[in-house]
């Protein structure tokens, strides 16, 4: 059984933010397992568009859920033994032991999105490196909402056996006819000793649709995590605020966000790293764009409980219009002396002065707001792989594109 | 801050604009660029027989004004190679361009200007201008803050660069002048060109005198 450690740090609950969950239906038609190319077209664009390679040739394997229902899982055979990737309530009927992982680094009681997840549980992958185990394709997840006004409730188990090393891609979208919908997904990550999660999140929503994730991860002796996460569509409001226990001697926790808020949405997004273990590191770095009148909250939390410990986070927020707004919530909590942590924010608009620097290189107004923002939204801090991230900077060039 | 200003450049030569700090060397550049905040109140700015008084940065640019400043702002985010390909459109090579002015391929991929120091920020900024190829160019003090080493690798690409087209160097202490061949000198006093003349000769009396004498010159022109 791991050494979990429930939530230690409060959760900073904002009123605003709370939903009646009893407004979103439970109810959708079940759908069958189905090769991903033979899923309808819409369903195959909107996975695409956040990052989903349906023809699986870029990929290590796949999980795949509509609404309530998984309709494709598996690992391509040449990594059967070396990985897995099936639905959590499988993993739970096929290994006694996943249950000592479940619930284990989060606190079901943490809030009424936890209890939601537990009381009302769908599904979820269960993903799992093997030890020793280098993975060189990416796996993927897509969870995916097709019913308008739905509630799905997913959970998460990622387990990084020692000396194993996967990247995984998450994309979390909608069929173009929802409009309104909860999502709540709950991630419990256990990285063993030595072994390397880089974890990457793309969410995709509507204006009415509203999401909360709930996350945390544990990490042994020289584990490394790589959390990165991406929201480039209008959401009504999100809301996470996901933990990294760095536990392990020399373990390292990277959380990286790219925010960008458009028209009404409110996204409250944080990271915490807790560096209990000796020699443990933390980074926390976040862009965060907003126009029209889009509110951002970008928060970040250090906790050093250790000496010889050392994070920095890193809060950058971009201001295209007069309305949005971007409020940049950095905190350190130092317990004990030698735990060295640090951050830098700065939030504001489009300096003039670089404006008309890159105009006097022939670059129209509006070609010098797209270079500076384009510039911003930085996809080297996400430490991906080449292939992922020129991937990713496509989608942040289209859709950047679109609000200039 | 301007008063008075007549200059002109013909087609093919180089001008040497001398000023102590403060004269308004750099609201100058900034008028014929075209920066807002530097309001032409009266008289008129023409480029190629074109009155551009009225008209926008990029259009002056794109008519074929190039600057490298002075004091350039530092972009977060944008590459240095990635401006210099759009300059450069696929007809120079930015490698071999940054190697002119001794700028290591490295730079390319930092950010604009971002934790430059003063030299090579210069280098930078020449080095944009070489891959803009306007048909005048001007050099806000190319050789502030530059070491003697480097000094003679930009004053060597300037002097390349300006062969055959229109420039204006803008310098308060004159030592790019040793390696780039210029027609004419003007002197900038408090707001006015105060005296125009061979450059030699007006760099020898200020590297003599200083700024101050030509403060006392009677034949200086004052500002009407």
């Amino acid at each position: 059984m791991p050494e979990g450690k429930k939530a230690s740090v409060t959760y900073e609950k904002s009123t605003k933010l709370d939903l009646n969950v009893e407004s979103f239906s439970r109810d959708a038609p079940a759908w069958s397992p189905c090769p991903l190319s033979s899923l309808p077209e819409e369903v195959i664009r909107r996975a695409q568009d956040v990052g989903i390679k349906v023809e699986e040739e870029e990929r290590a394997g796949t999980y795949f859920q509509v609404d309530h229902s998984v309709v494709f899982r598996g690992v391509q055979r040449a990594l059967e033994g070396r990985a897995e990737i099936i639905s959590t309530r499988e993993a739970l009927q096929r290994y006694d032991w996943v249950k000592d992982y479940w619930w284990k680094i989060l606190d079901v009681a943490q809030d009424e999105y936890t209890a939601l997840a537990e009381l009302k549980w769908d599904q979820g992958y269960f993903i799992r490196i093997f030890e020793g185990q280098k993975v060189d394709l990416p796996l993927q997840a897509c969870l995916f909402i097709s019913k308008d006004n739905l509630n799905q409730n997913v959970h998460n188990l990622i387990i990084a056996e020692p000396g194993s090393e996967v990247q995984i891609i998450t994309g979390c979208t909608i069929h173009p006819n929802v409009r309104r919908g909860l999502h709540v997904g709950v991630t419990e990550f256990f990285i063993k000793k030595g072994a390397k999660v880089t974890f990457t999140m793309l969410h995709s929503w509507a204006q009415d649709f509203d999401a909360r994730p709930r996350s945390a991860a544990l990490l042994e002796e020289g584990a490394t995590f790589v959390s990165n996460y991406v929201c480039l569509r209008p959401v009504k409001s999100l809301q996470m605020y996901p933990v990294a226990y760095c536990k392990g001697s020399k373990s390292t926790a990277r959380f990286n966000a790219i925010l960008y808020g458009v028209g009404n949405s409110r996204l409250d997004v944080g990271s915490k790293v807790v560096l209990e273990g000796p020699g443990a590191r933390g980074e926390v770095i976040t862009r965060a764009l907003a126009s029209d009148n889009a509110q951002i909250y970008a928060r970040g939390l250090l906790v050093g409980e250790r000496e010889d410990t050392k994070a920095h986070l890193e809060c950058r927020g971009l201001l295209l219009s007069d309305d949005a707004l971007i409020h940049a919530i950095p905190e350190l909590i130092a317990k004990v002396k030698g735990a060295e942590l640090s951050h830098e924010a700065a939030v504001g608009k489009i300096a003039e002065d670089q404006i008309r620097y890159l105009m006097a290189r022939g670059f129209s107004e509006e070609e010098a707001q797209s270079l500076i923002v384009r510039g911003f939204m930085d996809v080297s801090i996400l430490g991906l792989p080449s292939a992922l991230e020129s991937e990713v900077r496509k989608m942040i060039e289209m859709t950047t594109k679109r609000a200039l | 801050m301007l008063k008075d200003v007549d200059l002109e450049i013909s087609e093919g030569e180089v001008h040497v604009l001398f000023g102590p700090n403060g004269s308004g060397k750099t609201s100058l550049i900034m008028s014929i660029l075209g920066f807002p905040n530097f309001r032409v109140v009266s008289g008129e700015i023409w480029f190629k027989g074109v009155n551009i008084t009225g008209m926008s940065i990029d259009q002056r640019v794109k008519l074929g004004i190039g600057v490298a400043f002075q004091n350039p702002p530092a972009v977060r985010g944008v590459k240095l190679g990635d401006i210099l390909n759009e300059l450069a459109r696929g007809e120079v090579d930015a490698n071999k361009l940054a190697g002119s002015v001794n700028l290591p391929p490295e730079f390319l991929g930092r950010d604009l200007n971002l934790g430059f120091s003063g030299g090579e920020l210069k280098r930078s900024e020449i080095l944009q201008v070489l891959a803009q190829r306007p048909d005048f160019a001007i050099f806000d003090e190319p050789d502030s803050g530059v070491d003697i080493e480097n000094l003679e690798v930009v004053g060597k690409a300037i002097e390349d660069f300006l062969d055959g087209r229109t420039g204006l160097l803008v310098t308060h202490m004159g030592h790019i002048l040793r390696y780039v061949d210029v027609d004419r000198a003007h002197v900038l006093l408090d707001g006015t060109i105060a005296c125009s003349g061979k450059p030699t000769q007006i760099l020898g009396q200020i590297m003599r005198e200083g700024y101050r004498w030509c403060e006392r010159c009677p034949r200086a022109r004052k500002p009407v």
